[in-house]
């Protein structure tokens, strides 16, 4: 029995030793629901020596994670566009691109023109978008009917029956509300704080008209299904699942417009397969593989007709929320320069020390 | 005559299982009481009766003459030294013996006082500053005694508390224990296994067993006029050989042993049935003469018992030597002997006259079953 | 030659320990100490000095955090204490050997799902429209919907059934070790049932009592998870803020400073905790 298990531990081990040897391991550090079991297996399917392995992270872990190791642990990341640059420029993490290795033929031409301006630096391009979205309003149109801006979360009418993520996004959203344009201001630190004091104020004010801060994507759905709040900001991926469940729950782009981001692909700086990252590259961007990812991330992919690429029950979601002025009306996250973080940051923690209910 | 402590009648069941059954007892004021039993013999159990940590199935107890079947344990005027002493480590010494004192409410002047009087009373009057774990064993034995006697007990109950100690200080502590009992002049019950505890300190001895008293009675009582066949084995030394009677009942009756001696013994613990009773015969070593073969067979004087034998070992043991004589009929019989170390010594091999009195055979009828 | 295979054995046998303490504690520890006293100027620019700490006590919020979440690890730790002992004695004094067994593997269970399936547990029983309230609709006591969750008293309590075993077991293992015969003992000499426990069984416990306390406030005090789920819009927890820090302001300078900043500030209360109750490591937490 003894020997039975030791050989067969000592075979396992063989075998092992031997795929690593002849197969590549494509790391990816992705978002949660980018690279779908399905799709990993077809892919593993149609080149048998790729290996993929997959951390689930968000933008500021996937920059410390490569800050941390200088850029190695992962073959491919996908950052969002605004994240690349400042993050390139600081901790050095990522290597350009070699765009002729992907396929851009089928790729949506404005995002692609607008992810290279992004993400060019001194003439090397960094990222190629991958599937973009928004990030905007939620409501229970049977209950908050005529919700449509940023500042009705504060709105004394839905008293204890809003929510917000105490990130970034609600500072950018408040800020157009109050008819500011935050993302000019990025240039400007002094007007940029001095617009963020006004955000923070009013957040604080706002602090008891709201239910709680969510911190993920479930609990915000459980609060919003179970009707314990009729109105929240949300990721757009977020309201089209709830959709599906409760057609009267809609994404809302808010009328100042909703914030869009574009996640890309990116190569950290000491990857190992970068072949292996580009043949994932244009498999995942082929017309038949996108609806596979669309359906699982609820965001919608970067290439021509990309919404109608999207599963029924999604595009249906998108349609509702989007016409044509409110996909014109679209604001795209802007380059994040060096210290705005730490300038929000600061807003974030002084919103959530004050005591306002 | 005033009596600290009577129980009447107790009975204590576990379950199915008698642990204490229908004993009565009462002891004099002032007067150091055993309680001498094997263990599991219910005597643990009787005394964690009388300090209250056990309810009585039955039967009462009572301190100078009123019941305290009612009372929790922390308002009997009983105190217990226990088996380990249960000391309190985190305490030290005068701690310990104040504690009884701070729970009555006593002043701090007088606890101080008092604490300082216990102490030169049992001879450690420098120890109150030290920790418990700074004493010898003999000296935590002497404040526990203290710190339940600065309380001024009307009983203080004491649970086999020399068992931990090494022989040395076991044997001087019976003495110390009995001069302290004078000392105070209070009633103390010791709960021992230990015969030779028992005989040596006691004013009055409760053999115990299974649950019940078999005998209460002084030492030397116990020791000499056993009641029982059970007292006679427990207590003192004694060679012992089961046989049945071959005519008589009472006085001295005719026995035959199992192993075929034949003697003649006394009646004890009540008349027997007769000729044909199962017997158990006891005679202690030291009522057993010892004399060099004389002639072709042992003299004969009334009212002894007499067998020849040799002499198959020698056991010495100081003043308490023995020798072990296998009788003509290939009985072993242990009998004292004073071995000098001279050259007239018994030799193993030498042929003996033993000699006993018929008084000094004890014969009960042997446990029925 | 004896002495010196026993030297040898002796060092071979401390090795992985020592590697281990080094490689894992003393050496990152000191690399964060080092990025503690970096300064950020500017993009690239840094400098060294104290610079971080100085902010941190220049910054209310900071401080405030940090108070904040000593003086509710504090409370939790107390709680604890004042639920775990009952158990403990139950455990150990009154409890059959057979039931121990289990009674243990009942304190153990919560540690048996991770923390934060643990933790949407207490979600789903305190929400709103979770079971708690809807139970208490039924039975008619309260008349709509009450929210459970999103306070510190929901904090509170969900470390306080994290930490519970911790405080247990220490507690367990002190209390087994007294002679039960200590306790009749302070019964017999006249103490009440209050006397004992203050007098006596306190006393003995406290090595455990501090032990527990000690792994616990640590514990409370550096957890991450609960008090940022369970936690309301003002409940702030100090490891939130090393976490935001670090990640969401990249500002590994100051993440540093405040890791640090919360080992000296549990540091300094468990040393005045081992002061007011007379106790030291080697009597407590290192006790054999």
């Amino acid at each position: 029995m003894k020997r039975t298990v030791l050989s067969g531990v000592v075979a396992a081990a063989l075998l092992a030793a031997g795929t690593s040897a002849n197969a590549e391991t494509l790391r990816l550090l992705t978002w949660g629901s980018y690279a779908p079991e399905k799709v990993i297996e077809m892919f593993e399917e149609k080149y048998p020596d790729i290996e993929v392995e997959v951390t689930f992270s968000n933008n500021e872990e996937m920059i410390s994670k490569l800050r941390a190791t200088g850029g190695a642990g992962f073959d491919l990341a996908q950052p969002s566009h605004d994240r690349v640059h400042a993050a390139q420029l600081e901790y050095n993490i990522y290597k350009p691109l070699d765009i002729s290795k992907i396929n851009t033929a089928n790729m949506d031409q404005t995002l692609l023109a607008g992810v290279k301006t992004n993400t060019t630096i001194e003439g090397d391009l960094f990222s190629v978008p991958h599937q973009w979205g928004t990030s905007g309003l939620m409501a229970d149109k049977s209950k908050a009917p005529n919700f449509s801006s940023w500042a009705d979360l504060c709105n004394p009418e839905y008293q204890g029956k809003t929510s917000m993520r105490l990130k970034r996004t609600i500072l950018l959203g408040t800020a157009f509300a109050m008819g500011e344009d935050p993302f000019a201001a990025y240039s400007d630190l002094k007007k940029y704080q001095s617009i963020l004091d006004r955000v923070a104020d009013k957040l604080i004010e706002c602090k008891s008209n709201i239910k709680a801060y969510w911190k993920g994507g479930d609990d915000l759905s459980s609060m919003m299904l179970s009707g314990e709040i009729v109105a929240s900001e949300t990721w757009d991926s977020t309201a089209y699942k709830l959709f599906d469940q409760n057609k009267n729950i809609v994404f809302i782009p808010p009328k100042e417009g909703a914030l869009a981001w574009i996640d890309t692909f990116t190569l950290p700086r000491k990857g190992k397969a970068d072949d292996a990252a580009y043949k994932w590259i244009n498999f995942v961007m082929q017309p038949d593989i996108v609806p596979l990812v669309s359906g699982s991330s609820g965001a919608i992919a970067a290439v021509n007709g990309g919404v109608d690429l999207m599963p029924e029950d999604k595009r249906a979601a998108v349609k509702a929320a989007f016409d044509d002025a409110a996909i014109a009306n679209l604001k795209f996250f802007a380059n994040i320069p060096p210290g705005i973080e730490d300038m929000e940051g600061k807003t974030l923690e002084k919103i959530k020390a004050a005591t306002g209910g | 005559m005033e009596y600290d402590l009577t129980c009447e009648s107790v009975c204590k069941k576990f379950g199915e299982f008698t642990a204490v059954d229908d004993v009565s007892f009462q002891i004099p004021s002032g007067s150091f009481f055993s309680i001498l039993g094997p263990s599991g013999c219910g005597k643990t159990t009787l005394m964690r009766m009388i300090a209250g940590f056990e309810s009585t199935t039955s039967g009462d107890i009572k301190i100078k003459g009123n019941s305290v079947l009612s009372l929790p344990p922390n308002k009997r005027n009983v105190k217990m030294v226990f088996q380990h002493l249960a000391l309190f480590p985190m305490m030290n010494v005068f701690e310990n013996i104040a504690y009884g004192l701070r729970c009555q409410g006593v002043g701090k002047e007088e606890i101080k006082r008092k604490v300082q009087d216990v102490l030169e009373r049992v001879s450690l009057p420098d120890v109150g500053s030290k920790e418990i774990s700074q004493l010898s064993g003999g000296q935590k034995q002497r404040i526990a005694i203290a710190r339940c006697m600065v309380l001024d007990p009307d009983v203080l109950l004491l649970d086999e508390p020399l068992g931990a100690l090494d022989l040395k200080l076991r044997e001087s502590m019976k003495i110390e224990l009995k001069l302290l009992q004078h000392q105070f002049n209070t009633t103390f019950i010791y709960i021992t296994h230990d015969q030779s505890e028992a005989l040596v300190m006691s004013d009055n001895v409760a053999v115990m067993n299974q649950g019940r008293f078999e005998q209460i009675g002084t030492p030397q009582a116990l020791y000499h006029k056993p009641a029982s066949a059970f007292v006679a084995g427990f207590v003192g030394d004694a060679n012992r050989w089961s046989g049945r009677v071959v005519e008589g009942a009472d006085g001295a009756v005719k026995v035959q042993t199992d192993g075929g001696l034949s003697l003649v013994g006394t009646a004890a613990g009540g008349s027997l049935s007769g000729s044909g009773t199962d017997v158990e015969i006891f005679v202690r070593p030291e009522f057993i003469t010892v004399a060099r073969a004389k002639g072709d067979a042992p003299a004969q004087v009334n009212g002894q018992n007499h067998q020849r034998g040799v002499v198959d070992s020698l056991l010495f043991n100081g003043a308490n030597s023995r020798v072990l004589v296998r009788s003509t009929n290939n009985q072993l019989i242990e009998a004292d002997f004073l071995l000098t170390g001279g050259t007239d010594d018994l030799k193993p091999g030498d042929a003996v006259d033993l000699s006993w009195s018929i008084e000094r055979s004890a014969c009960f009828q042997a446990a029925r079953g | 030659m004896d002495k010196d295979i026993k030297r040898l054995s002796l060092i071979l046998l401390m090795a992985p320990f020592a590697l281990w303490i080094l490689l894992l504690i003393i050496i990152p520890h000191v690399g964060i100490f080092l990025l503690s006293l970096r300064e950020k100027i500017s993009y690239k620019e840094f400098t060294y000095g104290l610079g971080n700490y100085i902010e941190f006590l220049n910054e209310p919020i900071y401080w405030n955090t940090l108070l904040r979440t000593g003086s509710m690890s504090l409370l939790v730790t107390i709680l604890a204490l004042l639920i775990g002992f009952p158990v403990a004695y139950y455990i150990a004094k009154v409890a059959r050997k057979k039931s121990k067994g289990a009674l243990f593997l009942l304190c153990l269970l919560p540690l048996w799902v991770s923390e934060l399936i643990r933790t949407f547990g207490w979600i789903l029983l305190l929400r709103e429209t979770g079971v708690v309230s809807g139970f208490l609709q039924t039975i008619g006591i309260i008349d709509q919907p009450v929210e459970f969750l999103y306070n510190d008293v929901t904090v509170i309590m969900g470390l306080v059934y994290t930490v519970m075993l911790f405080m247990i077991v220490p507690l367990v293992s002190t209390l087994d070790g007294m002679d039960d015969a200590m306790v009749e003992a302070g019964y017999n000499l006249g103490g009440s049932g209050f006397t004992v426990l203050r007098r006596i069984i306190i006393p003995y416990a406290m090595p455990g009592i501090v032990a527990g306390s000690i792994v616990v406030f640590m514990l409370a005090a550096g957890s991450y998870l609960t008090p940022i789920l369970l936690g309301g819009k003002n409940s702030s927890w100090f490891t939130e803020q090393i976490y935001d820090q670090f990640i969401t302001r990249y500002n590994w300078e100051s993440g540093a400073a405040f890791g640090f900043l919360l080992l000296a500030f549990t540091s300094i209360v468990v040393w005045l905790g081992l002061r007011l109750t007379g106790q030291s490591l080697a009597t407590t937490v290192a006790k054999d």
